[in-house]
């Protein structure tokens, strides 16, 4: 049913689904964008950790009385006492605070702490040597659709491999931290953070926890971070840094800024799971998959965790006989967080791969074999619509050819594919929308941009409503004071927030049209808002300039409240997405080193509001997808039990010069009755397998395991 | 074929121009002389002499000409340049990532040339001319590389943007017509995570024609 907070029709979006400069953009280009780590307050003083050097371990002694004599040194809070068990190295065990950062590094280390060693297991490829270690357990066990024998038997190829790729870590650029000044009652933080109206509660509970300081109320705490530097899925909470850099605050009277370190950054505060498995895959010669078996084992931490949705993408339990077992291996590193789209790239790698494999064994195109069965996906016709579109962008027909069938020289050239799917649903979100006297409009939400565009979207939002531009528009988010919003993880933000604003400016603007019309002498129904003017359809002779019109107001100021969800609110979002992309890369087989010469991805997200932030996320998962696919690892020691790459110089990222040439498509005009979808995860998910189908059909074989870096690339020559 | 490590970036540096962006060697050598200089200089002048007697750890008064203006602040002799813009002048544009000369996040000019200031001593940085990039534009007009950051909207988070920023700049005003190959060499040294590299590559080349 049509309501009034519908989403205008295609013919009347001005500003909706264009291209648009970035809301902050200046700002961030002047260095002028204020970051939590950028805070100086009156008086600040300098946090730091002391986290744990042993990977597995009990804590015998914790000594801080050199440490309280080294200058500068101004208190310290234990996070962990004698006693406690730590699981990883790196683990949170005390926060020191000094007058300058070089003081706060030598109180530091001047803290000892003394373990008692427990043994440790770092390792994840080798499930059997996991295993013998004690470090496996089942966790899932799912036998689905038609009989498994039976359809082994109807197949007519097989292929059965080892598929997998690595723990990779966050490595936000702005580290995990905060400053928390505590003033009497109130306690001021600022956070980098993707959930600024989570942490007041989060910190309130943490603090609340500790006996010396009693009950801290979550309304006594004002978070503010109207910028953060990267989250991905690992800033959903105050963490236990969070919690000590307050008691730190309260104990010295001062404010503390206490930022990780960049180790502690990569050991502790990221992390997403490695998968490994043995699968099998079994079609008919047409082409028709008929099943996939999976053995799969993986590593997030102690608890183990990520456990892929597989079969992936193609899962269509009718016709598709599917049996995935799962086993999680624990390990004593630093735990998992969210990753962008939890589990799908890891799910795309063992399941696309397997795929390309069998159809490289029967001898087909894979762009057909995966439309072929695009009717064992849950959206046949956008899949295929998307590979012919993805294909096209790519120059599949030309540029493909018969896996290792790429010619004499040392540099082999391949193509590869991927599929991917994601949710998107909105989170809930309330905003309110207010209209000045002066003609100003604010857009007032407990949201939060991570680099997405949220400043961007909410202004074209509450200006395509109003008939206004995106300059009139103030969007105030990032402080914890606002109308409450969600955490931006799973890509739910731009659902969640845009269908709010929308309401409310709906909501406002009827408020406003109602004091017009008995200006104007005509209906509020009769009433448009439109091209910075407010007008009366029926009459021309009546309208008043936007400033004119909210003049009538007086000295009263209209806010509109809108809130997500909203069963009266019409239909402004959906969940549920596919994408497709397809990357060509050159494979230097003396040297084992690839390539990237192109990546193609088309997605679909419903209806983008910002087009070209929209194209950014893309671009920016591709990226992402290049680094993980190629460079990034997170590499253990089983010896030490440490990681031995916690820095920017070993921890591989591609730079500007690594990534080839990427093309965008958008699927638009095609799904935007279904509203706004988030984009953040779905195109995360892909260019991993996309990478590792390229590189087999350029040298012939498959590198199992991503990163495809040059050692694995040789010995899968090797092999061969 | 292309194939470099990625974070070989700046080492790329090697058979180009110096001045091409950003180049380890400038940063080498730049650093070269600030380590001699910790040991051996004894006032917190720029390391010319080799006689004076030995400051430190103590806080050293030093004076640094940062946007066309000196200010002069006391820091201990180990003090990095980026430490004394962000914490001792509140020059937080620059921003500190991995404090170790591998992602160009803190990226400033001295002398007119790109370099990485977590990597460079502020004693050091006496007596040159220090631009950072709160000093490129005016309150009404942005640089040309910053406005075409805005333009192929080349930022996310925005955290590496500054340092991005510099890098670009650098590659302009050493080169009015780059080609889309030294743009990307002259940017391998810095790191963004977020991923904008498409839009960077396309703002700096533009920026140079702009
Ligand atoms: S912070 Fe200086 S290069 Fe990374
Ligand atoms: S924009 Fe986030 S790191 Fe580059």
């Amino acid at each position: 049913m049509a309501t009034k907070y519908d989403w205008p029709a295609a013919d009347d979006r001005s500003l909706i689904g264009k291209r648009h400069n970035r809301v902050d953009g200046p700002a961030k280009a002047r260095g002028a964008a204020k970051y939590s780590y950028d805070r100086n307050l009156d008086g600040m003083l300098y946090g730091k950790l002391v986290t744990s050097t042993v990977p597995h371990g009990r804590i015998v002694g914790i000594d801080t009385s050199r440490a309280e004599k080294a200058p500068g040194y101004k208190g310290h809070v234990n996070i962990l006492n004698v006693g406690d068990e730590v699981q990883w190295a790196g683990t949170e065990i005390l926060a020191i605070c000094a007058d300058t950062e070089e003081h706060v590094r030598d109180v530091a280390a001047a803290v000892t702490v003394l373990y008692e060693s427990m043994p440790h297991w770092v390792k994840d490829e080798d499930v059997e040597k996991a295993g013998e270690a004690n470090r496996v357990k089942p966790a899932k066990d799912d036998t689905k659709g038609p009989d498994l024998e039976e359809a082994w038997k109807s197949a007519d190829a097989t292929v059965e491999g080892y598929y997998g790729l690595a723990v990779i870590t966050h490595c936000c650029l702005e580290p995990h931290g905060q400053v928390v000044d505590w003033t009497g009652d109130d306690i001021t933080v600022y956070a980098s953070t993707q959930a600024v109206a989570r942490i007041p509660g989060d910190l309130a509970n943490g603090l609340s926890r500790d006996e010396k300081i009693g009950t801290v109320a979550a309304d006594s705490i004002h978070v503010i971070t109207p910028y953060m530097g990267g989250g991905f899925g690992s800033k959903f909470n105050i963490d236990t840094w969070g919690i000590a850099c307050a008691k730190l605050s309260k104990m010295t009277g001062k404010p503390v800024k206490l930022m990780l370190d960049r180790d502690e950054e990569l050991m502790v505060a990221g992390g997403r799971p490695s998968d490994f498995g043995n699968i099998k895959v079994g079609a008919k010669k047409d082409g028709t998959l008929v099943a996939y078996e999976s053995e799969t084992w993986s590593t997030g931490g102690i608890a183990g965790r990520g456990s892929p949705p597989v079969p992936y993408v193609y899962n269509n339990e009718e016709r598709l006989a599917q049996k995935a077992r799962h086993l999680n291996v624990s390990t004593n590193i630093g735990p998992a967080r969210a990753w962008r789209a939890p589990n799908h790239p890891q799910a795309a790698v063992l399941t696309m791969c397997p795929m390309e494999d069998l159809a490289a064994k029967l001898d087909m195109n894979p762009v057909d074999f995966f439309k072929k069965n695009a009717d064992l996906t849950a959206r046949p016709e956008v899949y295929r619509y998307e590979i012919d579109k993805c294909a096209e962008m790519i120059g599949w027909a030309d540029k493909w050819h018969k896996r290792g069938d790429s010619g004499s020289g040392p540099v082999k050239r391949g193509l590869g594919m991927s599929l991917h799917t994601w949710g998107g649903r909105p989170h809930d979100s309330t905003c309110e929308v207010r209209i000045q006297p002066d003609g100003g409009v604010s857009v007032n939400t407990a949201s939060q941009d991570l680099g997405v565009g949220t400043y961007t979207t909410l202004s074209v939002v509450a200006a395509e409503t109003l008939g206004l531009q995106i300059p009139d528009i103030k969007v105030n988010i990032g402080s914890s004071k606002l109308p409450i919003s969600g955490a931006s993880g799973g890509s739910t933000t731009v659902g969640g927030t845009s269908a709010s604003t929308r309401r409310a400016t709906v909501n406002a603007l009827d408020e406003l049209k109602a004091v017009v019309a008995e200006a104007l002498e005509t209906e509020a129904d009769d009433l448009v808002a439109k091209d910075g003017k407010v007008f009366s359809k029926s009459d021309s002779s009546k309208s008043l300039t936007w400033a004119e019109a909210c003049r009538k107001l007086g000295n009263r100021t209209i806010t509109g409240q809108g809130k997500q969800p909203d069963r009266n609110g019409g239909k402004l979002n959906d969940s549920g997405v596919g994408g497709v992309q397809m990357a060509d890369v050159s494979v230097d087989v003396e040297t084992g080193v690839v390539s990237i010469n192109k990546i193609a991805a088309v997605q679909d997200v419903g209806l983008v509001i910002c087009l070209e932030q929209c194209e950014s996320q893309v671009y920016g998962s591709l990226i992402q997808g290049v680094a993980w696919a190629l460079y990034e690892e997170s590499i253990y020691d089983q010896t030490t039990g440490k990681m031995l790459n916690p820095d920017m110089e070993f921890y591989k990222l591609p730079g500007a010069g690594d990534i080839g040439e990427l093309e965008v498509h958008m699927v638009q005009n095609k799904y935007d009755d279904r509203g706004v979808i988030g984009i953040g995860e779905p195109p995360a998910i892909s260019p991993g397998a996309a990478i590792s189908n390229a590189v087999a059909n350029a040298i012939g074989v498959r590198v199992p395991t991503l990163p495809l870096t040059p050692d694995k690339v040789l010995a899968a020559l090797a092999n061969a | 074929m292309s194939s470099k490590n990625p974070t070989d970036g700046p080492a790329c540096g090697l058979d180009q121009e110096p001045r091409k962006g950003f180049s380890r060697r400038t940063f080498i050598e730049g650093v070269g002389i600030g380590a001699g200089a910790v040991g051996a200089i004894g006032t917190a002048e720029p390391a010319r002499a080799d006689t004076h007697e030995p400051v430190g750890p103590d806080p050293v008064a030093i004076t640094l000409n940062i946007n066309g203006k000196s200010h002069e602040l006391k820091v201990e002799p180990r003090v990095t340049l980026i430490d004394a813009l962000r914490n001792r002048l509140d020059l937080t544009g620059a921003k500190k990532v991995c404090d170790r000369a591998t992602c160009g996040a803190c990226t400033v000019m001295v002398d007119g040339d790109p370099v990485y200031s977590c990597t460079m001593l502020a004693i050091e940085a006496q007596g040159r001319r220090i631009e950072t990039i709160e000093g490129i534009s005016t309150e009404d007009s942005m640089h040309p590389v910053q406005a075409q950051f805005v333009e192929h909207d080349a930022q996310q988070c925005g955290f590496c943007t500054p340092g991005l920023v510099m890098a670009g700049k650098a590659i302009v005003d050493s080169n009015p017509q780059p080609t889309m190959a030294d743009v990307e060499s002259g940017l391998s040294g810095n790191i963004c995570r977020c991923g904008t590299y498409v839009g960077v590559r396309k703002a700096v080349y533009d920026a140079a024609r702009a």
